[in-house]
């Protein structure tokens, strides 16, 4: 899996005190770990500190919350490494 | 400070928008009913007071980034130390630094300082939302103005 999931699957597991090895890509923050809101700030913070982005937490949360998107291409980690991933290559280009 | 308002900065002494940073005063009250129990005979300023004091040096320092587009509210202490006792009356200088905006949220670096020593130290997370009503944002302008920042920016509402 890529490092960018590594990165932050380290997060999580050191930010909310969960075992690393149950965090997959397939694991959905909110639904399977567990994460609840004030814990994800953290974790976007720390995420946003170790790839130098801004990642867009209110207008993903607004197009869930209009149903344009899910929870689960958010925040499902493979879907939010590919959406980091994304965020990093704009920022370079 | 007025503690019954719950108001644990005087006055915001200076902004640096650039460097997102602020520096405020606030004075212990030489009286306050809480002394009489924090401790009795020997008064002290609660340390919890005092990380209030740096939250809402920090929140003015979010406030006047953000132009008071939105309000800040305190949501973490990532960590807070409190150096040494802070007795009635001691004069603070207070300080806050953005090191972080995220979307709908920030993270400062607070510090109290008395006598250029440093007392207390936190880093703080916020949330970041529109106001609640128009009320509390011209209640944060009017706050702002008396102590002599300029709110040129602000709407008028």
């Amino acid at each position: 899996m890529s490092s960018t999931f590594d990165t932050i699957a380290n997060i999580i597991a050191e930010t909310c005190d969960i075992p690393r090895e149950t965090i997959k890509p397939e694991s959905h923050a909110i639904d399977d770990l567990g994460i609840d809101s004030l814990d994800f700030l953290d974790i976007a913070f720390a995420i946003d500190k170790a790839f130098g982005i801004k990642m867009p937490l209110e207008k993903w949360t607004q197009e869930i919350n209009e149903g344009k998107a899910t929870t689960g291409e958010y925040f499902v980690l493979k879907n939010l490494s590919e959406r980091i991933d994304a965020l990093v290559a704009a920022k370079g280009s | 400070m007025r503690l019954e308002q719950f108001q644990l900065i005087d006055r915001v002494v200076e902004f640096d928008a650039g460097n997102k940073s602020i520096r405020c005063d606030a004075t212990v009250p030489l009286k306050a009913s809480i002394f009489d129990g924090h401790f009795p005979g020997y008064p002290l300023m609660p340390g919890v007071l005092l990380l209030e004091s740096m939250a809402q040096t920090s929140g003015w320092a979010i406030l006047m980034t953000l132009k008071f587009e939105r309000m800040a509210f305190l949501a973490a202490v990532r960590e807070a130390k409190f150096r040494s006792f802070v007795s009635p009356g001691a004069k603070l200088e207070m300080s806050a630094k953005i090191v972080h905006e995220g979307s709908g949220f920030a993270v400062t670096e607070a510090q109290g300082k008395l006598d250029n020593k440093p007392v207390c130290d936190a880093t703080l997370m916020f949330r970041v939302i529109e106001f609640p009503n128009p009320e509390v944002r011209r209640s944060m302008l009017e706050f702002a103005a008396a102590g002599g920042l300029s709110v040129e920016f602000a709407d008028n509402d």
